[in-house]
């Protein structure tokens, strides 16, 4: 069985020096070496608490929720429904009725898009998003355009990465029916303003999506503080399992949209001239959900909380400094992305060895980084290149894995002759 | 440890020099004239996206053969390996040679799954071997192989790796 929840004990910052411990996958070795993960804005590896989580239920708890009077049908129900509750403390929700679980932050912008945006969107509307976006908070809005005539607005970057703050006031007039905003940027780390700019959103009555996949492993994050309407996240980027993630949605917003899928679960009565749907936040939960992911989210949300997330974040932003400026010493490196204000990664070029060549490199180092377009096509054509080698941080990494980078950075233009 | 690792030696068997100089200076890099058969080849997974053109005369032979189109170092050179060896074959060789290309990257040694191809002298083209270890990059050898298959079969959409 899980252990007591620890949520009562008081965040305990002294664990991050050897947190790296405290995850399985990272005590193996690569080529030989100590393996140095750089690919934490892919995937996050999870904690033994996480695994441990999972396992636990799967073992002795498992059955479906919200339907058997059986004894496992109620820890499953339990178990699930306090993993919601992980969460509605996690990004301070005013109630559960505000967290849906999801496959991740992709289903999220899917559902928001189709149930509360779609009905409301004609011909000659605007949906606004920005140049950093992930594809999934494109391609969802471009669906909505082809079905309804609707325009896609871009918010545009300057070269470090930053957004254009007085191009997207000009951007905002009535005819915006939605900001959808990444707010941290995948591809470069850009922390988007996004405070300020859900002001000004508001001011004009445009309702505020947040992209916060990159976010939460990396930052606090409270939902009414932001007053954002929708917030998006995936469990894999916070340390817990794939396949699972969560909407958050304002309540009153939540109560006014259709279902998006139907089936079971998401049902009060079912007729043949007529059904019932449940009430918030089952409505959005059409059939048996991820259990084990959500339980393993909720395990991740914990272990995140033990340590403190205003503490990782401080540690990740003096580890991102050291890893920019060590990385910009290295002779031909060209550093993409530079913007004021970032979190948790560093894309770059090095000369004119082609990102994919970078990354079979370092891997043979023990070095695991992404390389590629990183799913931000848009930000790599900004920037005119096919792709980036990208190294992203958690909670885990340390000065170590920085040097080591740079070490296999110094192999990649050993075996180039550059 | 993982199993696939490889021993120090194998970056260097990756990135031989050959494969690095036709990467820095790709040979019949470039659009063609009055080609007769063309195909694009797309690795989705990293944006490689190279275009093979071919112009073949009467007789079925390749006359002349170019490429143009940005990817890694292992696609770029291996699309210049294969414009450089395919000039002057049938269409029929040519695609004897996508067969034993590839199957050489599959680690078959030039035959491919019904013991076509071995008849093949790989020649330069045996560079390509290194990346038998890099089971992640076989797919980059291998786009510009697909192009021409699908270039020669009269492939309207862009080959892809998946």
């Amino acid at each position: 069985m899980p252990e007591a929840d620890p949520i009562a004990a008081a965040p305990d910052d002294s664990r991050l020096g050897h947190c790296r411990e405290d995850f399985p996958a990272l005590d193996q070795e690569i080529g030989g070496r100590r393996l140095v993960y750089l690919d934490n804005a892919a995937s996050a590896q999870q904690p033994a608490a996480v695994i441990d989580a999972v396992a636990a239920y799967q073992r002795h708890d498992h059955a479906n929720v919200h339907r058997g009077v059986h004894t496992l049908s109620h820890r499953a129900t339990e178990a699930y429904e306090n993993a919601r509750d992980d969460v509605v403390r996690f990004v301070n929700a005013s109630s559960r009725r505000e967290i849906v679980f999801t496959r991740g932050t992709t289903e999220a912008i899917n559902l928001v898009a189709q149930s509360f945006c779609r009905p409301k969107v004609e011909a000659g509307d605007r949906i606004l998003i920005s140049h950093l976006e992930h594809h999934s908070n494109i391609v969802p809005w471009q669906l909505v355009c082809e079905q309804t005539g609707a325009e896609l607005v871009v918010i545009p970057i300057d070269e470090t990465g930053a957004l254009l703050l007085d191009v997207f006031d000009s951007l905002l007039d009535d005819r915006v029916r939605i900001l959808a905003l990444s707010h941290v940027s995948n591809a470069l780390g850009t922390v988007n303003p996004v405070r300020d700019m859900i002001d000004k959103a508001h001011e004009r009555g445009v309702p505020v999506l947040l992209d916060g996949a990159q976010a939460v492993p990396h930052l606090p994050v409270d939902v009414q503080a932001l007053d954002c309407d929708f917030f998006a996240f995936s469990g894999h980027k916070m340390f817990g399992p794939t396949g699972i993630g969560v909407l958050y949605g304002r309540e009153t917003l939540l109560e006014q949209m259709p279902p998006y899928q139907g089936g079971g679960d998401m049902i009060l009565e079912v007729r043949f001239d007529g059904t019932t749907y449940n009430d918030l936040p089952y409505k959005f939960e059409a059939g048996t959900p991820n259990i084990s992911g959500a339980v393993g989210l909720g395990a991740a949300i914990r272990y995140l909380q033990g340590i403190g997330m205003a503490a990782i974040a401080a540690h990740e932003h003096t580890l991102l400094e050291m890893m920019s400026s060590r990385l910009a010493s290295v002779d031909g490196i060209r550093l993409i992305g530079t913007a004021a204000d970032k979190a948790g990664v560093q894309s770059f070029m090095l000369d004119d060895i082609h990102p994919h060549d970078l990354g079979t490199i370092l891997d043979h180092e023990g070095v695991a980084i992404r390389t590629g377009h990183h799913c931000a096509m848009p930000v790599m054509e900004f920037f005119g290149v096919p792709g980036t080698a990208r190294a992203s941080l958690a909670l885990y990494n340390d000065e170590e894995d920085v040097e080591r980078l740079v070490e296999a950075l110094d192999t990649a233009k050993q075996v180039f002759h550059v | 440890m993982s199993a696939f690792a490889p021993a120090p030696d194998e970056l260097r068997e990756l990135y031989r020099e050959l494969i690095l100089d036709h990467a820095k200076s790709p040979r019949h890099f470039g659009a063609l004239d009055a080609a007769t058969h063309e195909a694009e080849g797309i690795n989705p997974l990293c944006g490689d996206k190279l275009k093979v053109y071919f112009r073949v005369d009467g007789d079925g032979r390749i006359e002349d053969a170019a490429f143009q189109g940005s990817g890694c170092a292992i696609s770029v050179a291996s699309a210049s390996l294969l414009t450089d060896t395919v000039i002057g074959l049938t269409t029929d060789e040519a695609d004897n040679w996508f067969a034993a290309v590839v199957s050489l990257l599959g680690g078959r040694d030039g035959r491919d799954s019904r013991g076509n191809g071995a008849a093949i002298e790989l020649g330069k083209l045996r560079a390509l071997e290194g990346v038998r270890e890099f089971p992640s990059r076989v797919k980059c050898a291998t786009l510009a192989y697909h192009a021409l298959n699908a270039s020669i079969h009269g492939a309207t959409e862009p080959a892809t790796t998946e």
